[in-house]
Parts: structure tokens; sequence; C-alpha cells
């Protein structure tokens, strides 16, 4: 029988026509299958993820057992091809150009060759596309054409790219390899099987089988078969002429239907799919039988086997098994190839196993194939762009590839290239053309790898870059805020300290500050109390309340001091005793209280009506309600006196000057850190005595009322302090030196409010007393 | 008249070109110079500063600055190349102050001796050191740019820098006629038999020729 091609079909541009050299391998039938000592199966014998292990040396495995899983959709599993003993999973020699090694599981056969429970499905017609896709991947059919991609992933297009013709592709277009022609003879019927299920998956509107006219017998055969099942409406064989590479993907989409698959795009992007015979086989044991991909048909040829022929090999036996099983003739052995002569590769070592791909195992002569001739120039004679199935331009890319220009190489569409070897062949001068293709389609892929890991990196370090960047921004708000709350409690201490002193203030430590006042005010005390009068127990101790907020004082202090203990010693003089301390006070009050009034704006007049809604204000209320008394006791007291001019200002003095005597007193009561105030501590006690003198005198007299009333106000004072502490909790709107800020200043002012309220008691009169108590106590 | 038609003339085009200029100058103003954006994208984005620049984009500045291209050893001749033909400067050698090519390499963290003292955390410009302190570390070793930045704050000395192992996934061939090509990989030009050995004198003169060709052709 003498087929001739169909007459109606397209072709491809360019192509070759090598000597076929098919005949000595399908002379004998396919030959079953042969046991191995040990079987090696790589995790990766397909494109895309590497499969996952799921036994464990040592694990007994049976025929068709599933040893690894496929790890993600682009993924293949591995199944046992017999039964035995998983003995090793370790790195080992793939077959594969690099010759690197990859993590393989080992299997000793234990002959028994035992099968594993199989679920085949009973009618697959009756299956959802997705059950069938899922038995496919299960069995971990991989395209067997050569190039071993996923077939589930294959017959699973995305839903907006409808499949209107299924190609099978039988042209076996390389030279020596027979592997499908012998499976097609002689397996024709799970061939028909096999398109029926995955036009059954895909649906299409036709199946077309583009068989090359060299192989008659199974076209014979793939006749009958689609006659047998009645499938001619469906399916359509077709005869394409002999034409190297007829059987491309591209190529045979291109002869059989006229179309070409865009650039960069897939079959499917034009609504074809196109399947190797032997995977449409392995889908018809998968889902007839429930046989996973365990095996395949190989064909073993060259002159160097003593014969020739196919053999249905397990996968994952050794090649030298196979060669030995073959009769290689080890001396004529010159070059072993797996895959065809024009795009495969040449293996070194024999251990090697069969994997899902290996469609054939050349063993060649010298004479056969011979190294390849030196290199030589190109002359630009434009052959391989003659030959160039994909109508590229060889030359071009040789030269840009070879001189790395691979933005160039990419414009001249290097990535069409099918790596077929028709330029190479059809080369005068020797050039392995096709390996400069792999060279620039490998950096480029490295390049493109690299351009994306450092675009990553640069993300990365930018993210970092900036998250540092956002730390420290955040560190330094937080510093700033710090300092800005500093400076603004600066501020507010300076303006109160204005308030009392028109000077401004330099900040000090506080903290020496505190302990200088705490001196002095003992130191005042002290002198209140051994026998002085009132005007000098109330004229020094005012002087470090007013320090206490201010530091940097005590210049100023001293002079006010001064001044006091001057005005009071001119007061004395001039009147009586009370009435002389009161006009000292006032006149030193007054001027206080401008300032005041200044800093404190409308405080002075707001004094409420009465004492107990004074109270219920809160601190600056009662403190204002308590001036308000002491300045009537004042006024009542200095109402002969020609000092006091006006009530308002008084009032306002008194209330500051209270104040400031309830800071002398309690910080005399928390005496604990007089040691820091050393140095200036001289000096004030020099101040302290001066005061002292001055009032000594003029208030001997009433010496020993003072004491008394001393130590009432001690008792007083504690009171005052229980009352102000809980005051002090409140939130006041402002202290009378009006500093809304400070929130340690409130304890501080409601304790010198009592305090202060005890001494103008102390001035007036001791029958105040018990009435000033139980306010202090409401 | 005519003259002053000319002058008029002239001088409407140049206000309504200059309106246009002025315009375009304005709307389609480039903020940064796209240079060094090029440049960027050019050097590998290992920011390991052997370069003496605080990264890779500082480095690209300096470069659009007019620095020398050849400080960056992590990107080796290849970047020096693709930075010449950008820049349209000479190729310059690599400046072996800065360091030498050294090939793709990760950090390894030799966890049994890391005593957790976070320095090579604070040290990596990619976060891809993984640890907390008084814990062991380990790198990610796919985030690692190979920038040897960490190894010398360990205070341990337990960090080594490692090659990168080819994988089947980044293994590609070689350029044919490179040492590292082994003849046994070459695709094989079936069935022809070998071209007559020619005069070696004659494949000079052939070779001279046609790499004038190629001079020529590019």
């Amino acid at each position: 029988m003498n087929w001739q091609p169909n007459k109606h079909l397209h072709t491809f541009h360019g192509g070759i026509h090598p000597p076929e050299n098919k005949q000595q391998s399908t002379r004998a039938a396919i030959e079953t299958t042969l046991l191995p000592s040990k079987l090696i199966l790589p995790l990766q014998q397909h494109i895309g993820q590497q499969a996952k292990t799921l036994v464990q040396v040592g694990d007994q495995v049976l025929k068709g057992q599933m040893i690894a899983e496929p790890n993600g959709y682009v993924s293949a599993a591995v199944h046992a091809p017999t039964s035995g003993t998983v003995t090793a999973i370790e790195a080992h020699a793939l077959p594969h150009p690099s010759g690197l090694s990859e993590q393989c599981i080992i299997i000793e056969p234990d002959g028994k060759d035992e099968w594993t429970q199989l679920t085949p499905v009973v009618d697959y017609q009756q299956l959802a596309k997705a059950d069938l896709l899922q038995h496919i991947s299960d069995a971990g059919i991989t395209g067997l054409g050569g190039a071993g991609f996923p077939t589930a992933v294959k017959l699973n297009p995305s839903e907006d790219l409808p499949i209107n013709t299924l190609i099978l592709n039988a042209a076996e277009c390389e030279p020596y390899i027979t592997a499908d022609d012998m499976l097609m003879r002689e397996h024709a019927a799970e061939v028909i099987t096999g398109l029926q299920i995955m036009a059954h998956i895909l649906q299409p509107e036709k199946c077309l089988i583009g068989i090359e006219v060299n192989k008659p017998e199974a076209i014979a055969a793939l006749q009958h078969a689609v006659d047998e099942l009645q499938l001619t409406e469906l399916i359509t064989i077709e005869r394409i002429p002999v034409k190297y590479p007829s059987g491309g993907e591209k190529q045979l989409i291109q002869i059989l239907t006229g179309m070409e698959v865009p650039n960069g795009g897939i079959p499917a992007d034009i609504g074809m799919v196109c399947h190797n015979v032997g995977t449409a086989v392995a889908v018809s044991r998968a889902i007839i039988k429930g046989e996973p991909l365990i095996s395949r048909i190989t064909t073993i040829t060259g002159e160097a086997v003593s014969r020739q022929g196919n053999i249905e090999v397990l996968l994952g036996t050794p090649i030298d098994t196979l060669l030995a099983h073959f009769g290689v003739k080890q001396d004529k052995l010159h070059r072993l190839v797996m895959g065809g002569p024009m795009m495969g590769f040449t293996l070194d070592d024999v251990s090697l196993p069969v994997v899902k791909a290996t469609n054939c195992i050349l063993a060649a002569t010298r004479k056969e194939l011979p190294d390849p001739a030196p290199e030589q120039a190109c002359i630009r004679c434009g052959m391989c762009a003659e030959a160039c199935p994909a109508s590229l331009l060889p030359q071009q890319l040789y030269w840009f590839s070879k001189s790395r220009e691979f933005d160039k190489a990419l414009s001249h569409n290097l990535l069409d290239c099918i790596e077929c070897g028709a330029c190479s062949y059809v080369c005068p001068s020797n050039i392995p053309l096709v390996q400069y293709y792999r060279f620039a389609k490998g950096e480029i892929r490295i390049e493109e790898h690299e351009r994306t890991a450092s675009d990553h990196a640069r993300q990365r370090f930018e993210a970092r870059t900036a998250r540092l960047e956002q730390e420290e921004a955040e560190k330094e708000a937080k510093r700033q805020a710090r300092a800005e709350a500093a400076a603004a409690a600066k501020k507010a201490k300076e303006a109160a300290s204005d308030s009392n002193d028109d000077k401004a203030i330099d900040p000090k430590a506080a903290v020496v500050q505190a302990a200088l006042e705490r001196a002095k005010a003992r130191k005042a005390k002290k002198a209140a109390e051994t026998a002085t009068g009132e005007v000098a127990d109330d004229t020094p101790s005012k002087q470090p309340a007013v320090d206490k907020d201010t530091p940097k004082l005590s210049a100023v202090e001293r002079a006010k001091a001064r001044k006091a203990a001057r005005a009071a010693e001119q007061g004395n003089e001039q009147t009586t005793d009370k009435a002389a301390k009161k006009g000292g006070l006032s006149a030193l009050e007054k001027a206080k209280a401008k300032r005041a009034q200044q800093a404190d704006g409308s405080k002075p007049s707001e004094q409420p009506e009465s004492s107990s809604k004074a109270e219920k204000k809160g601190p600056s209320a009662l403190e204002r309600a308590k001036a308000k008394r002491a300045a009537e006791g004042e006024q009542l007291t200095n109402s002969d006196t020609a000092a006091v001019d006006n009530t308002e200002p008084a009032k306002a003095m008194s209330a500051l000057e209270k104040a400031k005597a309830k800071r002398a007193a309690q910080s005399s009561d928390a005496e604990s850190t007089a040691a820091a105030a050393a140095p200036v501590s001289a000096l004030e006690r020099a101040k302290a005595k001066r005061a002292e003198q001055a009032q000594q005198s003029p208030s001997e007299p009433a010496a020993e009322e003072k004491k008394q009333l001393s130590a009432l106000e001690r008792a007083k004072l504690k009171r005052a302090q229980a009352a102000d502490n809980e005051a002090s909790v409140e939130t006041s709107a402002a202290s009378t030196t009006d500093r809304p800020d400070s929130a340690d200043k409130k304890p501080m002012s409601a304790l010198e409010r009592a305090k202060a309220k005890r001494a103008e008691q102390a001035m007036q009169d001791a029958a105040e007393d018990s009435a000033a108590d139980t306010e202090n106590r409401d | 008249m005519t003259i002053l038609t000319a002058i008029l003339i002239l001088l409407a085009l140049a206000a309504v070109f200059g309106i246009i200029l002025g315009y375009a100058a304005v709307k389609f103003k480039v903020d940064e110079d796209p240079v060094v954006d090029q440049i960027d994208n050019i050097l590998p984005q290992t920011q390991c500063g052997q370069c003496s620049y605080p990264g890779c984009r500082p480095y690209a500045e300096a470069i659009a600055n007019g620095d020398e291209i050849n400080k960056c050893p992590p990107g080796g001749e290849a970047t020096i190349h693709a930075l010449a033909e950008l820049l349209g400067r000479d190729f310059v050698p690599l400046d072996e102050e800065h360091g030498e090519e050294k090939g793709k390499r990760v950090a390894l963290i030799r966890e049994a001796e890391c005593i957790g003292c976070t320095k090579c955390i604070q040290a990596c410009p990619m976060d891809a050191i993984l640890g907390a302190a008084k814990h062991m570390h380990t790198v990610i070793a796919d985030e690692c740019t190979g920038c040897d930045l960490c190894v010398e704050p360990c205070p341990v000395d337990c960090i080594d820098m490692v090659p990168v192992e080819v994988t089947l996934n980044d293994w590609r061939w070689h350029l044919p006629g490179a040492p590292e090509t082994i003849q046994k990989t070459e695709l094989i030009a079936t069935d022809k038999h070998p071209a007559p050995a020619q005069d070696s004198a004659n494949d000079a003169a052939n070779d001279k020729k046609n790499d004038g060709n190629t001079e020529a052709s590019a």
C-alpha cells in the first residue's frame, strides 16, 4: 500500500529531507517489558514543578502506586513502574543536556510485578470534564512526544479560548525514531480511544490526525480503527508529505489548517490543541484501564546495537540495561544519543534512566554520527534562511547571538525558533547554529530572571529604606515633641515667673532650685518659730515661694527680700505691730499684684462671692476665696494705714503672697534634700538673717503669740494638705499664676493656698483660724 | 513693506513657537533624570556598597554625573558592557580596587554557631535574614543578593558566602566554542559527512575574510 499525501493540505516554509533511517527499527514487533534490577525515577521528568515524594526509603511499593505527587498545577505525578522496594531517594544524574543531578526515587523490583488497586473509569462519557482531567493528572501523563508538558494542563485551556480542532500528532518526522509508528501499528484502537477521550474533554468541532505518508502500516491501522469505531465523522486522518520538521506542533498545525500560531502564543490561541499519539494511548490506558503512565515505547536503534527495534520499557530503566538487552557493541558505540539525531542530545553516562520523554535511544557508530566538522565562518549563503521552518533569518540570529546582541536577536524573533536543527543541517560552514540560539535563549531567560530578581531586590531595598526612614522620622517626631513639651513647660515656667517677676529667667535645674527653696523656707520657718515676728515669718518665706517655679531667681529674691524687709521696717517704725506688718507687705504686694494682674488677667476681679462656691470651683477658686478673705482681713486690719489704696490689687497680692507662703511652708515641711542647696543656702541664710533682724525688733511683742500660731499653723497645714491633695486631683483651669500646663503645680499651689491661708490667719487673728480650718476641711 | 511683512511673520512665528515650547516645558517636564533610572535598571541591585556608594541608586546617580562605570563587582563585565552601551562610553575593565566578580552567591548561616546577636539582620539591605535576639537566624536564600554585608558584622563568623548551585531551572547552554562547552552536548548535524579536510592556511584566510564581513555587517 503506498499512500499519497492529501492534496488539499498546506505547507510550511523551508524544511529538509534528511535520510529517514526508520526501516531498521520497524522490522520487529514491539518487545514486551524488560524487568531491570533497578529503576531510577526522577521527580522531574516533565516541564514544571518537581513532584513531591510520597514514599520513604524502605517502603514497599506496588506497580502503579503513586510515589510522588504533583507539586502545583503544572507538575506531574510519578508512579512505581513495578512492585518492589524503595532503596534510596537521592540525587542521580538525569538524562538532560546539562548532565545535572536531581532527586530520584530508586526502586529495586521484587519481580512479582504486583499491581496496585486500579480505578478505571467505567464510562468516561458520563464523567465530568474536571474528573477526567483529574484522572489524567493522577496518572502522571505528560506529553510523550519529547517536551514532556503535563497533559492535563494542555487539555484544560482557558475558558475564553474555545477549541475547534484537536490534532493528533503522528508525523514523527525525525530520522531513526519509529516509536509512534510502531505504537500506531500495534495499538491503533487505543490511539483512537485516547483521541475520543480527549475530544470528549475538549469538545472540538473536528479531530485531525496528521501522519506522514512514510508510515503506510500505521495509516492503514488507524484508518481501520476509525472505521471500526465508526468515527469517520469526527476523525480525519490527514496524510502529509514527508518533510522535516512537519512533526513540530506549529508546523503540523500549519500543514493541516494553513493557520500559524501567533508569535509568542500557543495553539489554543487559534483554537487548536495538539497531542502526540503516545499521549493518546496513555490517556486511553489511564481512563479505560486505570493504569498510570509507567512505561513507554522507545526506539533502540543505531549501528552499535545488534538488533534494532522498539520496546515498551518501564520508566526508570537504566539505559545500560536497555542497551545490553539489545546487544550493544561497545567497541562500535561512538555516540549515544537520547532523542533523534536532529534534536536529541548526547549522553555520556549509560546509567541514566529512561524517562517519560525518551522516545529514542540512538547508539551510533562513528560512521553513522561523525564528530561535527570544525565550525567555519558564515559565508552568508542564505541556505539556513531557506531551510528555516519558522521563516526566521538564521544567520542574523547567529550574528546577534554570537555577539551577545540579544535585544536585536529578540527583535528578529529568536524565541520563535523551534530548535529543529534544519539550519545547522544545511549549513555549508558546519556552524552549530542551534547551539548559538540555545545559548542566546538561555542568556535571555537568565537576563530576564535577573532583571526580575533585581527589581524585586530594589523593591525590598526601597521598602526597607522607607521603613528605616519612617522609624527615624517617628523617633525624630517623638524627640521633637518631647523637646517642644519641655520648651513649653519652660516657657510656662518663665511666664509664671514673669507674672511674679519682671525678669526673664534662664532655666536651671529645678531640683537644685527646689532644694534651695526648701532650705530657705526652712530657715524662714525657723526664724518664724524662734520668736521672730510675724513679718519676719512672712517676708522671707514668700521669696522662696516665688523661687520654686522660677529658677535662677535668687538674686531677684534677695533683692525682694531686702525690699520687703525694708518695707517692713519702715512699716513697723511708722505704725503699730500689726499695722506695720500689713503696710510693709501691702507695699510689696501692690507691686506684685499689679504684675499678677497683668499675667492673670481678670482673675483677681473674678473672685467668687461665697467661700463654698469657691471651693466647688476647685483649687483656684478656693484660693481666690481665700485670697478674698485674706484681703478682707487685711482690709479690716489695714483700714487705718495709708499703704492700702486699692482693695482689688491688695486682694490679688494677698493671694499671691499666700501662695508663696504656702510653698515656703510646704517645702519646709518636706525638708528632705536640703543638701543640694549648699552653695546658695549660705547666701540665703544671710538674707533670711537680715530679714529676721529687720523684723525681730519690731515684732518682739508679738513673739509669744507667733510661736503659738506657728505651732497651730503646722497642725493646720497638715489638714490643709489633706484637703488640697483632694482638690488637686480635680483638673483645675488655672492656679493663681495661671499655668494650665504644669500638672505638678496644682498640688503645689493647692498646698500653697492652704499654707498661705494659714499665714494670713496668723497675720490676722487666732480667732479666724477656726473658720479657715473648717473651710479647708471642706 | 515686504521686509516689514517678513519681520512681522517671523515675529508671529517666534511668538507661537515660544508659547508652544513654553507650554511643553511645563507640561512635559521631566522631574528626574531618566538616565539614572536606566542605569539603576542595569545595576544588579545587590546594594552591597562595594562601589563606595550607599546602594545601587546612589551609584547610578554618580554614574549619571560622570563617575566611572567599572565599580560594580557583582554586576561584572556584563553590567559594564551594558552601561557602556547605554551611556556611549568605552568599555573599561572592572576596577579591582572595588572587588572582583565572583558569580552569584548567597549567604549561609551555620545555624549551630549562631548566637542570635541580630547584627547581620541589621546589616542586611534586603531584610533577607530572619531571626530574633538570642534566637537562631537564617538567610532566606531567595531574597539574598549575595552582597556580603552580613559577613563582616557577625561576631562569631558563622556566615559563609556559598556559590549558588545550578539547577535544571537555571541551567543554560554555553556559547559554542567556549571553553566550557563540551562537544558531547553539541547538536548533531545528522548524517552529514564531515566536510573534507581543508588546508589550514585556507581556513585562516577564510576566517580573516569572514571576520571582516562580520564587522561590516555589524
